[in-house]
């Protein structure tokens, strides 16, 4: 049914560095979560930070009533297994074929036999498309291939949560599709919670139902995808929309000098919000919320031409 | 300024620090069931497979060096029938347990640090950690008993050939008589000395086994920080394991008395 994340006040700083302070956002229960933001903002380092591979200066991260932020060793290993995580390159295991990889958590923590295993792998194997390929070992497949079995061990345990770190990154714009495509089916059919972290900025517009951006070392805005893409606030305008004018320059922040230069300048209008990717089955996800709705309870008009079928691809 | 330098400078202690924490976490994780056994068989396999020809080549020199060194010496004594036993006792106490602390660290050390220092970056560790397995239980615990299994092996190959080579060298290049050489075995060497050489290899299996882990598991950076992490971890072993060394033959000739002649 998917478990609710509640975050509040996390710092996290490497040395005197502060990576980002102060981040308060509760990631619902059963929904998708984007999380944007420049390169070398400490996206990595949140999701890292929330499975308790990384311990914050300060704050807590709730689930479930553990706070993975002070709990002990051994709780934390008993909470991770609600999680599923796909790490950037998959991290298949490199001594194991494909097939191992994938029935690794099942040998490790269920009683199952060796042909119930052999049927959960078929079937997450058959999910991410990967039925053919058990024997191969992960340094002979191709980087997209990695992802997705990555993806099939991350969902062999049935987790409650499954993050996402940077799934489109190395693949192509066609298996990206796919990819998200993938990721909005399986939230419909497990119904878990799911955070994504990318830069990749079709993905955050077309794919999830909130959008958490961090900027600058805090998290400038967290809420439903409508409220991100119809807002106003510069730093969020300029990175969902791929802009150069705005306060994130080459450098983390544009100077004052460059920021006054182009004070005069013209912003484009907001590009219409595209449609949510819907389940290919077309039976909606339980978390899924009506096109505008948001919009239209907070009296926002959105972006002229938002809403309409054939704006479903623009944007990237 | 001054605070950037005072972390240089206690970099070093931070790194000790964590060495230490690390092994007392091997130590608690030693005795978490279920042990990995296949780990272990596979690994000893690993580290046997690549240190044994390079210690056996090693070794010969080394007996063979210890001989021509007394041989002369001794000649000019006319103590010829000692050879034998100074170089028993030059390759089983120290030569070997300093051999295999150079392979152990050199060829084993190097390959569990790269072995762990690529996983790490591969994020295969965080992978295991987030599918709720101790990586230190798993392959940590594995490499380390390993490590000082064929550590213990290896003191004795060590010492053995280089006894045997020793005796070629002896008796084949500077006319010592076999049966002296062989008879004097042990006049000054005791069955003491095989026990000291032989904790002393085990000990330097478990360092060189933790120290590269350690410098594995804490690999960063990409493939440079492995490059890095396997270079340190030689480095580091070969200074403790001298270190080690000393302090154990000091505490060896308080405990055990030379045994005279």
């Amino acid at each position: 049914m998917g478990v609710e994340i509640a975050v509040e006040g996390l710092t996290k700083s490497f040395g005197k560095q502060l990576i980002w302070g102060d981040v308060t956002l509760t990631i619902p229960a059963g929904e998708i979560c984007v999380m944007l933001g420049p390169s070398g903002t400490g996206k990595s380092v949140f999701l890292k930070a929330l499975i308790g591979l990384l311990k914050p200066d300060r704050g807590s991260i709730v689930i479930e009533g553990t706070d993975i932020a002070t709990c002990k060793e051994r709780d934390l290993y008993e909470i991770r297994k609600l999680f599923g995580v796909l790490f950037q390159d998959g991290a298949m295991f490199g001594s194991m074929n494909l097939y191992d990889n994938v029935a690794f958590p099942l040998r490790e923590h269920t009683k199952k036999t060796e042909s119930e295993v052999r049927d959960v792998v078929m079937e997450k194997m058959d999910l991410v498309g990967l039925l053919g390929s058990e024997d191969k070992l992960p340094g002979e497949i191709s980087g997209g291939m990695r992802k997705r079995a990555g993806l099939a061990r991350a969902l062999v345990l049935d987790p409650e949560i499954v993050l996402f770190d940077e799934p489109d990154s190395g693949l192509d714009p066609v298996r990206t599709a796919f990819l998200n495509q993938l990721i909005v089916d399986l939230n419909a059919q497990i119904d878990a919670t799911f955070l994504i972290v990318t830069h990749d900025i079709n993905t955050a517009r077309t794919v999830p139902d909130n959008i958490g951006l961090l900027y600058h070392k805090h998290l400038a805005m967290f809420g439903p995808r409508e409220m991100l893409l119809s807002s106003e606030e510069p730093v969020v305008r300029q990175f969902l929309n791929a802009q150069r004018v705005g306060p994130i320059g080459m450098s983390e922040e544009k100077d004052a000098d460059e920021l006054e230069a182009e004070k005069d300048q013209e912003l484009p209008p907001l590009p219409p919000i595209p449609l949510q990717i819907e389940p290919s089955n077309g039976i909606p996800r339980r978390s899924q919320r009506e096109p505008g709705g948001w919009c239209r309870d907070n009296g926002i008009t959105p972006p002229p031409g938002s809403f309409e079928d054939e704006n479903a691809a623009v944007g990237a | 300024m001054a605070s950037s330098l005072n972390s240089k400078v206690l970099a070093p202690i931070g790194t000790a620090g964590g060495l230490f924490a690390f092994g007392l976490d091997v130590g608690r994780q030693l005795f978490r069931r279920p042990f990995q056994f296949r780990e272990f068989l596979t690994q000893a396999w690993f580290i046997a497979s690549v240190t044994i020809i390079p210690t056996a080549l090693v070794a010969i020199p080394f007996g063979a060096v210890i001989s021509l060194q007394i041989g002369s010496l001794i000649q000019q004594f006319g103590a010829q029938s000692f050879t034998g036993s100074a170089s028993v006792l030059a390759v089983v106490r120290n030569a070997g347990p300093i051999a295999t602390a150079l392979l152990i660290s050199g060829a084993a050390g190097s390959a569990i640090a790269a072995d762990l220092g690529a996983r790490k970056i591969r994020e295969e560790l965080d992978a295991m950690m987030v599918l709720g397995i101790d990586p230190i239980q798993r392959l940590v615990v594995p490499r380390v008993l390993a490590c000082m299994l064929i550590a213990v092996f290896l003191n004795g190959l060590v010492s053995v050939v280089g006894v045997a080579g020793g005796y070629v060298f002896n008796v084949i290049l500077q006319g010592g008589t076999p049966g002296a050489y062989l008879a004097s075995f042990t006049a000054l060497a005791q069955l003491a000395d095989v026990w000291q050489g032989m904790i002393k290899a085990l000990i330097f299996g478990l360092i060189a086994a933790i120290v590269a882990c350690y410098m594995g598991m804490n690999a960063g950076g990409g493939p440079k920080g492995v490059g890095d992490a396997v270079n340190q971890s030689v480095v580091i072993t070969f200074m403790l394991l001298f270190v080690v060394n000393f302090s154990m033959s000091a505490i060896y000739f308080q405990l055990v008395p030379p045994k005279t002649g």
